[in-house]
């Protein structure tokens, strides 16, 4: 039997990968797809919540941040690629103009 | 039969302009050969006029539209009316910008004015969706705005760092969410605070407000979740950093404070605390980290993280003093950040040769009247009287004292105290100091001129004549409760 708590529990795990990714990763297109993966977590978790609760509204939430992470993550491949062509590289220890 | 939901798409009117602007200098840029800016931003401003025009019978609303997502009351209008100054401001100090640089890029408005329609949208929300998609509209716009300079290298860096700290930060907003809809069924924040007032909250329910004011935190540059700040706003075009610093930060306090003060003011017990804590790290660590760099736009963007948890202290204030308090800060905050960001522009020259501290030696020689303006505007930063900085801080930090919070104002005086030390330092560098080299005549445009005139006279007259803000202000934060 899947329960709901399941579900949490898988997409909380996905969710954390995710972030451990962000931050620990080194290639910039590594660190925009645990970007996907945080997302995707967060989506599994609307849903699971609406067939639990039944209420439509996280699936509508879903559908929304579907939308919005395909907009980000173009724009986070054009920024890769104008940085990779600038600096020949997408390893992010290497661009460091400016001190964090 | 599927009821059809009311449609009104009056209360968004203010949006739709801009959206209608933004698509009308978009498909001129396509026509235009040469001299597409100077278009663009007259196509803008008239925009950002009409939708101001559209904006004002908000003032006398108070209702919802959209089946219940979007709130239209004084608060938005308020919120709306900051959003459009300081678009219509940043079009006016980034025309020669631009142009100096020889960047035509009609683009440039287009952005600008989606963004600002998102913002619109973020400040009138009455459901974590359309925070979540108003905040993201503004962000995707502003990660292109930051990387838009085509041969800086800082430029595209700091568009990387906002683009991945940003869609973190979205990321963990957007975990809270969930578990906020787990627990209370839904999203919107009528339902959010009726469960909250229930008084059964779940553990699920305080973590997912604790990721919810994180995601709030990094969106308006509270330690420890300030990072990006200084690089971003180092990379950017100084005339975008200006409308980051004031746009961007206005639309994110006004969501924040609409979420929490609407939706979670049961719980307040709980998040008080926390944001206590944030306002005093915030202060102490912008105003420390400010006094040591030496380049301008640093300096700057260190200021504002410092100015973030002042309005920190208005939200822990919280009654209805806090937020009106905030509102007016925001006003005060907006007029004079962009002029010092307008001067940064001017001084900084093409490819932002001059942005050091010490490029701004003896300008008072060279040109009296935009030493004095930026002499105006750093002592509005710094909260000396006759400037809007003095009367905002004096309005946050007295709510604060009613409510209780001495400590907080204790540390907000003494933070703001040291701030006048590096406020001062570019002072003393434009009128006691000489420069080093005789330094190029500087050219001022019209539209420039326009924009520090518009800032300089908001900041001494709603600083000299407070009173008529400071009633919208209160008048604008009463349908919060």
């Amino acid at each position: 039997m899947v329960t709901l708590q399941h579900y949490l529990f898988l997409s909380a795990i996905l969710f954390v990968l995710g972030a451990v990714g962000v931050m620990f990763r080194r290639n910039l297109i590594v660190i925009l797809m645990s970007l996907e993966l945080m997302l995707n977590a967060v989506n599994l978790t609307f849903i699971a919540f609406s067939r639990y609760l039944g209420s439509i509204e996280g699936q509508i939430f879903v559908l929304f941040v579907m939308v919005v992470a395909a907009a980000e993550v173009a724009v986070g491949l054009a920024v890769a690629v104008a940085v990779f062509r600038q600096k020949g590289t997408v390893d992010v220890n290497e661009i460091n103009l400016m001190k964090w | 039969m599927i009821p059809i939901p009311e449609v009104n798409l009056g209360g968004i009117l203010p949006a739709l302009v801009l959206c209608l602007a933004g698509l009308v200098v978009m498909m001129l840029g396509l026509f235009i050969r040469r001299g597409a800016v100077a278009t663009a931003a007259v196509v803008s401003i008239a925009g950002v006029l009409i939708a101001a025009a559209a904006n004002t019978p908000l003032r006398m609303m108070d209702k919802q539209a959209f089946a219940g997502l979007i709130n239209l009351d004084a608060y938005t209008w308020f919120f709306n009316l900051l959003i459009l100054i300081s678009a219509g401001l940043t079009v006016l100090t980034s025309v020669r910008y631009l142009t100096d640089d020889g960047l035509d890029m009609y683009e440039y408005f287009v952005l600008l004015l989606f963004a600002s329609a998102g913002m619109m949208f973020m400040v009138s929300a009455n459901h974590l969706l359309i925070v979540f998609v108003g905040l993201e509209t503004l962000s995707i716009a502003i990660y292109v705005l930051v990387g838009i300079l085509p041969s800086s290298k800082k430029s595209k860096e700091a568009a990387l760092k906002y683009l991945l700290l940003g869609a973190f930060s979205s990321a963990v907003f957007l975990y809270g969410a969930a578990l906020l809809y787990g627990s209370a069924g839904s999203l919107g924040f009528p339902e959010l605070a009726k469960y909250f007032k229930a008084g059964q909250i779940s553990r699920m329910a305080y973590v997912g407000m604790g990721m919810v004011l994180v995601g709030f935190a990094f969106k308006v540059a509270a330690v420890p979740f300030h990072m990006w700040t200084p690089d971003v706003y180092e990379g950017a075009p100084a005339p975008l950093t200006g409308f980051m610093s004031v746009g961007v930060k206005a639309a994110a306090f006004a969501a924040f404070v609409r979420v929490f003060f609407q939706s979670m003011l049961p719980a307040q017990m709980n998040w008080i605390e926390i944001i206590w804590l944030l306002a005093a790290l915030t202060m102490v660590l912008g105003n420390l980290a400010a006094i040591v760099q030496d380049n301008i736009k640093r300096m700057l963007a260190y200021s504002s993280i410092a100015h973030a948890g002042y309005l920190l202290i208005g939200m822990v204030a919280g009654k209805e003093a806090g937020p009106a308090g905030m509102l007016y800060y925001l006003l005060a905050y907006t007029f004079t950040n962009l002029g010092a960001f307008g001067v940064v522009a001017l001084v900084g020259r093409k490819g932002e040769a001059n942005v050091m501290i010490d490029d701004y030696r003896g300008l008072a020689k060279t040109n009296p009247f935009l030493a004095l303006a930026m002499s105006i505007f750093l002592f509005s930063l710094a909260g000396i009287p006759p400037t809007a900085g003095f009367v905002g801080k004096f309005t946050i930090f007295s709510a604060a004292i009613n409510a209780g919070y001495i400590w907080l104002v204790v540390i907000g005086v003494l933070t703001s105290a040291a701030s006048v030390f590096y406020y001062f330092r570019v002072v003393m560098k434009m009128y006691m100091e000489v420069p080093e080299t005789q330094p190029a005549e500087l050219q001022f445009s019209p539209a420039m001129l326009l924009a520090l005139g518009i800032a300089l006279v908001g900041v001494l007259y709603i600083g000299v004549f407070p009173t008529n803000y400071l009633n919208l202000a209160a008048l604008s934060v009463k349908p919060l409760f």
